[in-house]
């Protein structure tokens, strides 16, 4: 029980201290709107019917605003030296990663829940059926599942934050590939039945990455 | 005042110089690669029997797949080791394992850049196009982005103790997720099939004790190149050693 | 698990099976800290080379050394940030290698960096950590803890405005939540200026005396002394709060021994002794 109330404290933690400021919040929710607009300009014009790359552009942006607002929440930690102090608490330390884990889970579901609906307006699609939620949450965790680990690793070297994307995206292919494709799929018309390959390649990727991030955190933490 | 250092053994400069037996099994070992690489060359290029139903070009590009298969096989291979090593070295922390990690990733690395550019080579006569995006394709080109990730993320990092374990930690990473890549895009490609199909790859009865002679040739000289790669690691750490040791 | 000890408290557990430590207030008796041997390397550059230190319960030990003597390394791998290359050290009774967790939960550190969070108020902090340390009744003993660092005024304010002096009081404010048997002090007095320095070094002072609370392995709560180990730059202050005095340089303990009858002059030239010394080791790379 101690585990749970550590994770908990710590993602709480991390929730009341981003809502004081919203400093991560609302530079996250820009930039995934501006990636948005910016893909939509991009494409406009040369592509017959925007339907055929909006899942691609929802889950680029999503990547892209995911991936800062990684190395902002750690970064933090970092320069104030705060990360120390969870690390000196008698917790597991793997109570820290799940912490972590969670509380990135839940800015990046919020950012997706300020994005998606814009998404929708500008393109006029329908993104917000129940078969479409759970595609987008199973692949958000996967991605704050590595995500939070590897941030925590980019965060201690030389190149800080853009060594994370270059950690972090050819580890998470499948979930992108698997996402869009997904997405696209619902956007067609097929059911979830239709994509159950790729949810299941999804759930695997989430809970085997989830178990080796959580065994392997240690090893990034200490010093 | 010379003084022995605490923790790091130092073999004196003198008996360096000397062959030890290790030594010479590997300069054995390497003379015995190199043949065994000529020979599979040869037997690639003169021995195995020409592919059937394929233009001149064509016929004459075929025969990379004696190269090209078995570097991609081994790059593979090279990478199980890194992270069989990285696994070890996170449990052990033992200098040792990290050496085999990055020699191994720094050997598949090479042999991944040449199954790609041997493969883009032998697409442009069989295919009429330098590039295709089928899976196993795509898959290898993340392949390759892992590793170059995995030596950013070392060359980022200085101390190197630390640089040992984040990088064990990518190598399991990265290892682990080329299945779930490969079966990501190949779950993609049922739904959107692509223009040209996986490579044709059956073996004539001819073509089979070549294409094995070269694997086992390549796997001998992936083992050397490893062997040497890890003392060459050794001997950068020796130098650190007496560095330190000198005061620079 | 063992299972928790009636009443109010911080409710901190013992994990050890050994005996409880010596009686209340008592120095000498058993040792609270007992370090052999310990080497830390960086690659090939050894930042501690093998220290020997006791630190007996109750007693307050004070570290001097010149930067880059390892006086950080030594107090990051007590406090568990760090692992040791080799060496053994033992705080408590339990191997700081093997019980890592157990350990933490008998300190209380301080360093340099403040290990605070700016978004929160000071209140917020400590309950924060309160729940970390799973104190049985935080609110009571943060609304004691800010009253004795002298920041109950400013317990509703976010730490960002806090002054640098007020956020290392309340690092030690948050160091002595759960009120630990042992207490480690890395340099609390960096960046402060001599106003602040003077009242974070009267606080150490009454700490110095202070008793900690911590339940035995037959389960009764035993008042024992709090053991300190301070690092520091200034002599003077150190030689005030120490019973003995260590100074460590280049990864070694050159000199160690009780402070009485020791005065401040003599601390300073023994140190310039010691650090003369290493500069001309350093060469040789001893």
């Amino acid at each position: 029980m101690t585990f749970l109330r550590a994770v908990s404290a710590i993602t709480w933690k991390d929730v009341r201290a981003e809502l004081r400021t919203k400093e991560i919040l609302s530079s996250v929710i820009v930039f995934a709107l501006l990636c948005v607009i910016i893909f939509n300009f991009a494409f406009e014009l040369r592509v017959p019917d925007m339907k055929m790359v909006a899942p691609g552009i929802v889950w680029v942006a999503i990547s892209f605003a995911g991936t800062l607002g990684l190395n902002r929440a750690f970064a933090i930690e970092q320069d104030r030296g705060s990360l120390a102090g969870l690390l000196l608490a008698p917790i597991d330390r793997s109570a820290i990663y799940f912490g972590k884990l969670l509380s990135n889970l839940l800015f990046m579901l919020i950012v997706e829940a300020i994005m998606l609906p814009l998404v929708m307006i500008f393109f006029n699609l329908s993104l917000l059926t129940g078969p479409h939620l759970l595609v987008i949450f199973l692949g958000t965790f996967g991605f704050a599942a590595v995500g939070t680990l590897f941030s925590a690793m980019a965060v201690n070297t030389r190149a800080r934050e853009v060594l994370l994307p270059i950690l972090l995206f050819p580890v998470l292919v499948p979930v992108l590939v698997s996402g869009v494709n997904m997405t696209g799929g619902l956007l067609d018309g097929k059911t979830l039945a239709d994509v159950a390959s790729g949810l299941q390649v999804t759930v695997f990727y989430d809970l085997l990455f989830t178990i080796v991030a959580y065994l392997t955190f240690d090893y990034v933490v200490e010093e | 005042m010379a003084q022995a250092t605490e923790t790091l053994r130092v073999p004196p400069a003198a008996a360096r110089q000397n062959m030890g037996p290790a030594d010479t099994a590997l300069a054995a070992l390497t003379v015995i690669a190199g043949a065994l690489v000529l020979a599979a060359i040869v037997m690639a290029l003169r021995v195995a029997p020409d592919a059937a139903g394929l233009t001149p070009d064509e016929t004459a590009a075929q025969r990379i797949i004696y190269l090209h298969v078995p570097s991609a096989w081994l790059s593979l291979l090279a990478y199980g080791v890194t992270m069989i090593a990285s696994i070890l070295y996170l449990r052990s922390s033992q200098r040792k394992w990290d050496e085999v990690a990055l020699s191994s990733a720094e050997i598949g690395l090479t042999f991944t850049v040449a199954t790609l550019a041997s493969g883009s080579i032998w697409a442009r006569p069989a295919w009429n196009t330098w590039w295709t995006w089928d899976p196993r394709l795509t898959t290898y080109t993340i392949v390759f982005l892992l590793y170059v990730s995995y030596f950013m993320l070392r060359g980022a990092m200085e101390d190197p103790a630390r640089r040992a374990r984040f990088a064990a930690v990518y190598g399991i990473f990265a290892f682990l997720s080329v299945p779930i890549t490969f079966f990501s895009i190949r779950w993609w490609r049922t739904i959107h099939p692509v223009l040209f199909d996986a490579k044709n790859f059956g073996l004539s009865s001819g073509m089979a004790p070549v294409f094995f002679f070269g694997l086992a040739a390549f796997t001998v000289f992936y083992v050397v190149l490893l062997w040497h790669r890890i003392r060459l690691e050794q001997a950068i750490d020796e130098v650190e050693a007496l560095k330190e040791m000198g005061g620079y | 698990m063992s299972s928790r000890p009636q009443g109010s408290g911080a409710g901190l557990e013992d994990p050890r099976t050994e005996p409880a430590a010596a009686p209340a207030g008592e120095q000498g008796g058993s040792t609270m800290i007992e370090i052999r041997r310990l080497a830390k390397s960086f690659g090939s550059k050894m930042a501690l080379r093998g220290v020997d230190l006791d630190v007996l319960t109750g007693e307050s030990v004070v570290i001097l050394g010149p930067n880059g003597a390892g006086k950080t390394t030594l107090i990051r791998i007590l406090s568990g940030l760090s692992k040791a290359t080799a060496g053994t050290a033992i705080i408590g009774g339990l191997d700081l290698a093997r019980h890592a967790e157990g350990v933490r939960r008998y300190l209380g550190v301080v360093t340099h960096a403040p290990l605070l969070y700016d978004n929160l108020t000071g209140e917020e902090n400590l309950r924060f950590f309160a729940r970390l340390y799973d104190l049985r009744r935080p609110a009571q003993r943060i609304v004691d803890l800010l009253e004795q660092v002298g920041l109950s005024r400013r317990r509703q304010d976010l730490v960002r405005t806090y002054s640098r002096g007020m956020v290392q009081r309340l690092a030690i404010a948050r160091a002595l939540l759960h009120d630990p048997p042992v207490l480690l002090l890395d340099e609390p007095d960096t960046g402060l200026d001599p106003q602040a320095a003077e009242m974070l070094h009267s606080m150490l002072v009454r700490l110095g005396g202070s008793a900690a609370t911590i339940v035995s392995g037959a389960g009764d709560r035993i008042s024992v002394g709090r053991t300190i180990v301070t690092v520091t730059h200034n002599l003077e202050h150190g030689l005030a709060i120490a019973d003995r005095v260590a100074i460590l340089v280049n990864g070694r303990i050159k000199y160690h021994a009780g402070v009485r009858g020791l005065a401040a002059s003599d601390l300073r030239h023994l140190y310039d002794e010691c650090c003369g010394l290493a500069q001309r080791d350093g060469r040789t790379g001893a």
